[in-house]
């Protein structure tokens, strides 16, 4: 959204009245309940007791948590530090037109297609000595490697496998929005002479702003919230070094089968991201729109 | 005005293009192998080519239904997210109102929870409507996170499409649903390619509600794909095999797309 | 199909600031294909042009016509498959527009949405490493001819079209050597109210810089209001080359006749021989000292030449009226003759006809042209 004026318009109320019945429907009853539960212990299905804050409490207080937490952050900002700009670089390499084009597309968007489990094992296969390309690959070379037994090489796994899976995403958006800039625009960059650097910075990066700010978004969320693919290559190990912080909330919550307790977690959880998200957002609008107020060159 | 064959872009494009193929080519390789072949040696290529493990899910009814039903539901959920979206992406893209900002911000915040965190509420809630086990379920389901990416996706790129074609579209006597079918929608065609893809993709990668509100009848090929664990062990053969099939529709889809996503904007003639 | 056209008295001389304008010359087509063997191959048809410099000349066509063709080509975006370009007589065929030292204007208003208006002029100054002294010595003086200095620290993303055009223009301007702006139909987005401000505003800009400028564009009040010399082009051919009043008073081709001039001329198709130009059942004398080829002909005289005669004069037709319509400062007769249609304009103050009405309109006259196979006959 830029800063041009919009006019005010009530009535457009009726153009998102579909999507807000669509949403509304998935999400605010279920949000309910859950709200219902993590004031509550449930100690059997007929026994309920109002218990307030008390779950909030414990929660924040948990050691492990905190470590979970951290853990999850470091992940998080890791996955954008290189799966954005590794993105915008894709998106800038890949063909604009011809059958070059359509081949890379589908290459490129392969890996978000696979069932997340699947990816997990397919990392879990690729990284074994014995049986996996990588794993042989990095034996030979020398390296002692081992994702079950070394932490670090278990997060690095981790890692290098959210990167495979989800570079594409960021780099399709980027794509896309490449491609919505009209010719004049570099065109017109030529004819001022400006450099190859100068029309990324200047005429690309400022238009593609739009779709990374959902791609940085989007992948922030969804590496919060990550769970299936690190579960299935590291189960959390070795020992909770790649436990994140979904899988201590799945642990907590089927592990005890405590239901009350669940759901106030799941409500602290989906606050942080809501609140980092926020801060994140208004970050980059500020970014755009503020630039270089008052700067001269 | 000849640039020279190798480019630094083009050499970064073909690494990556190895790096993204790798384990791919690593799954399509075990495909071919059996379970025996897999544990027992290291090898570059089917050492014993095999069709086995296609056979076995290309035959099986059980296998080949999760592929359909997973296409229906995938279907139909990318429909409505794409219709309901488009309307408001117009309206948070043009329109100033009561709230806009406010609300366009909690589209995105549905995507914030764990879908763990549903689990239960869901399937109390079809379990009550009698809609358990049905196609319909999951594509309503999963309208959580897919309508309000579809939006942020279509809102952005509405928003770089001058306000002038709107207003030229009116004085030359357009009314709005024919205005924005014929002009509007062909010049995001990009933004349209890029937000079916993606409801198209998560929809079809999701694996946590479609298996919870199915049970027979609309069981997904991503559930089925996880009873591949026996007391044998891994099936792995069976399992890559599968997942290589579980890729092409998904590039079926793409290959559709592409001249959408590919398309620019095309503005002024001659 | 050649068409050359010779400087007319404009001498060579520098713009203020020091600007070296260039003379363009252009001998050359441009098709679609490597191979092309009929004129609907050809984006360009065979043409030679001189673009004097210091001169204002515009590109007139209706869509498709080719205009922004040749002004890519003359901009360097776009390189010709046969023939040549020449600035000041150096061969610029290959050459980038940079290399050739030209600024375009654009359709819509293209910016550096993240600068400011004044970051924005000095752009390309930036980028030759001109020192910032100089530039910002540069930037004030063009945001003055633009009348934009009070703006040049608000960000560009946030003005109005024309505004932004205007920045455009002056990125093009703040270069003290460029050779030649080219406009490529720049009014388009902006506001009606604003465009005649943008064109005076252009037209001032060239009086005072002694600028040579190209402007592209399909609408003819826009090109001969604008320009000294107007090319008029259609279906990848320049049909003439001329000032205003020559396009209104000889138009060398009868597109050109229906495309300038509002109603465009009259054509009334025909065949001459010895006794005269035939129609239906009427003959016109050929007027003296004019000698036409026999056989088909069209005769074409414009609306504002086309007045009432009494009946069987020289050279007159009885035509049936269809439609008198009242425009305020004149009448548009609309009239038939032989199944063909002619419109005169008449003043407010002549006699009223009615449908149905037969009134004698006298055809040939001075200003009438004839035309063989779509042109003129000389």
């Amino acid at each position: 959204m830029s800063a041009i004026i919009k006019p005010v318009n009530q009535k457009a109320w009726f153009l998102i009245l579909p999507v807000l019945l669509c949403v509304a429907f998935s999400a605010i009853l279920p949000l309910m309940t859950v709200v219902n539960y993590s004031v509550q212990d449930i100690i059997s299905p007929e026994r309920r007791v109002f218990v307030g804050t008390e779950w909030f409490a414990a929660i924040m207080r948990d050691e492990e948590l905190h470590g979970a937490l951290l853990r999850q952050l470091t992940f998080s900002f890791s996955v954008l530090a290189i799966e954005i700009p590794l993105g915008v670089l894709l998106a800038l390499a890949m063909p604009a037109e011809g059958w070059k084009s359509s081949a890379v597309l589908v290459i490129v968007s392969l890996s978000l297609l696979i069932p997340w489990n699947v990816v997990g094992t397919i990392w879990q296969i690729f990284g074994r000595a014995d049986i996996g390309l990588m794993g042989a690959a990095l034996q030979g070379l020398g390296i002692d490697y081992s994702y079950t037994g070394n932490a670090t090489h278990a997060w690095l796994t981790v890692l290098l496998m959210d990167v495979w899976h989800w570079t594409p995403l960021v780099a399709l958006l980027g794509y896309a929005g490449l491609r919505s800039i009209p010719d004049a625009y570099y065109q017109a960059a030529s004819i001022d002479g400006a450099s190859k650097f100068a029309v990324f910075w200047y005429v690309q990066l400022p238009k593609m702003r739009g779709v990374l700010m959902i791609g940085v978004l989007l992948r922030f969320m969804d590496s919060f919230m990550i769970y299936t693919e690190p579960f299935v290559l590291t189960g959390g190990g070795p020992g909770n070094s790649t436990t994140f912080l979904s899988q201590f909330l799945t642990q907590k919550a089927v592990g005890q089968f405590d239901l009350g307790p669940a759901a106030a977690f799941s409500l602290i959880y989906f606050l942080i991201i809501l609140l980092l998200c926020f801060i994140l957002y208004n970050w980059m609008q500020r970014v755009g729109t503020q630039e270089k107020e008052g700067g001269h060159e | 005005m000849n640039k020279p064959k190798f480019q630094k872009r083009t050499v970064f494009l073909l690494l990556y293009l190895v790096f993204a193929l790798l384990p791919v080519y690593w799954m399509i390789n075990m495909s071919f192998k059996t379970n025996e072949d897999i544990l027992a040696s290291f090898s570059l290529l089917p050492q014993h080519f095999t069709w086995a493990n296609y056979r076995t899910i290309l035959t099986d009814a059980s296998w080949y239904s999760g592929y359909i039903n997973s296409l229906i539901y995938v279907g139909i959920n990318t429909l409505i997210s794409i219709t309901v979206a488009l309307p408001a992406a117009y309206a948070f893209s043009r329109y100033s109102f009561l709230g806009d900002k406010h609300v366009f911000f909690w589209l995105l915040t549905n995507r914030m929870t764990p879908p763990a965190v549903f689990l239960l509420p869901f399937f109390q809630l079809y379990t009550t409507v009698g809609l358990m086990d049905t196609h319909i379920a999951v594509a309503l389901a999963h309208l959580l996170f897919n309508v309000p990416l579809a939006v942020w996706i279509l809102e952005g790129f509405m928003s770089g499409i001058p306000r002038e074609i709107d207003e030229t579209a009116y004085i030359d006597g357009y009314s709005f649903p024919g205005f924005f079918v014929r002009i509007f929608l062909p010049l995001i065609k990009a933004g349209v390619g890029v937000a079916a893809f993606f409801c198209f993709m998560f929809s079809w990668v999701e694996l946590l509600l479609a298996r919870t509100l199915t049970s027979v009848n609309a069981k997904p090929i991503v559930a089925i794909m996880t009873r591949t664990v026996s007391a044998a062990g891994m099936d792995w053969a069976t399992l890559a095999a599968a997942g290589v099939l579980t890729i092409v529709p998904g590039a079926i889809v793409i290959w559709f797309v592409r001249n959408y996503i590919a398309k620019g904007f095309a503005m002024g003639r001659v | 199909m050649f068409l050359t056209l010779r400087g007319c008295c404009w001498p060579r001389r520098s713009g203020a600031g020091g600007a070296e304008m260039a003379r363009i010359e252009l001998d050359l087509a441009h098709a679609y294909r490597p191979d092309p063997k009929q004129d609907s191959d050809y984006a360009l048809l065979p043409l030679k042009m001189t673009f004097e410099d210091g001169g204002a000349y515009a590109l007139l066509g209706p869509s498709g016509c080719g205009k922004t063709t040749m002004l890519n080509i003359m901009s360097g975006l776009l390189a010709p498959s046969q023939g040549t370009v020449h600035f000041d007589g150096r061969d610029v065929t290959r050459a980038s527009p940079q290399e050739r030292n030209i600024a375009q204007v654009f359709q819509f208003p293209v910016i550096y949405d993240t600068m400011t208006v004044a970051e924005n002029l000095a752009f390309p100054l930036r980028n030759r490493k001109v020192p910032q002294a100089q530039i910002t010595k540069r930037v004030g003086e063009i945001a003055e001819i633009l009348e934009m200095s009070g703006q040049l620290n608000q960000r560009a993303a946030g003005l109005a079209a024309d505004e932004k055009q205007k920045i455009s223009l002056g990125r093009g301007l703040v270069r003290p050597d460029v050779s030649a702006i080219l406009f490529d139909e720049p009014l388009t987005v902006i506001d009606p109210h604003l465009k005649w401000q943008l064109r005076r505003k252009l037209k001032q800009i060239h009086h005072e810089l002694k600028l040579t400028l190209i402007y592209v564009t399909h609408d003819q009040v826009e090109a001969l209001t604008f320009a000294d010399q107007v090319m008029v082009m259609t279906r990848g051919r320049a049909v003439q080359v001329g000032s205003a009043a020559d396009l209104f008073e000889r138009p060398s081709h009868t597109f050109v006749g229906h495309f300038i001039g509002s109603p465009g001329m009259n054509f009334l198709a025909g065949r001459v021989d010895q006794s005269g130009f035939h129609c239906a059942d009427a003959c016109l004398q050929i007027p003296l000292g004019r000698v036409l080829p026999a056989g088909e002909l069209k005769i074409g005289v414009r609306p504002e030449y086309l007045v009432p005669a009494s009946a069987n004069t020289e050279g007159a037709l009885p035509v049936v009226v269809s439609q008198m319509q009242d425009v305020g400062t004149h009448v548009m007769l609309s009239a038939t003759f032989a199944g063909q249609t002619l419109k005169a304009r008449l003043s407010s103050d002549a006699a009223q006809y009615a449908p149905g009405d037969t009134v004698w309109l006298k055809l040939m006259c001075e200003q009438t042209c004839f035309y063989k196979d779509e042109e003129i006959v000389p």
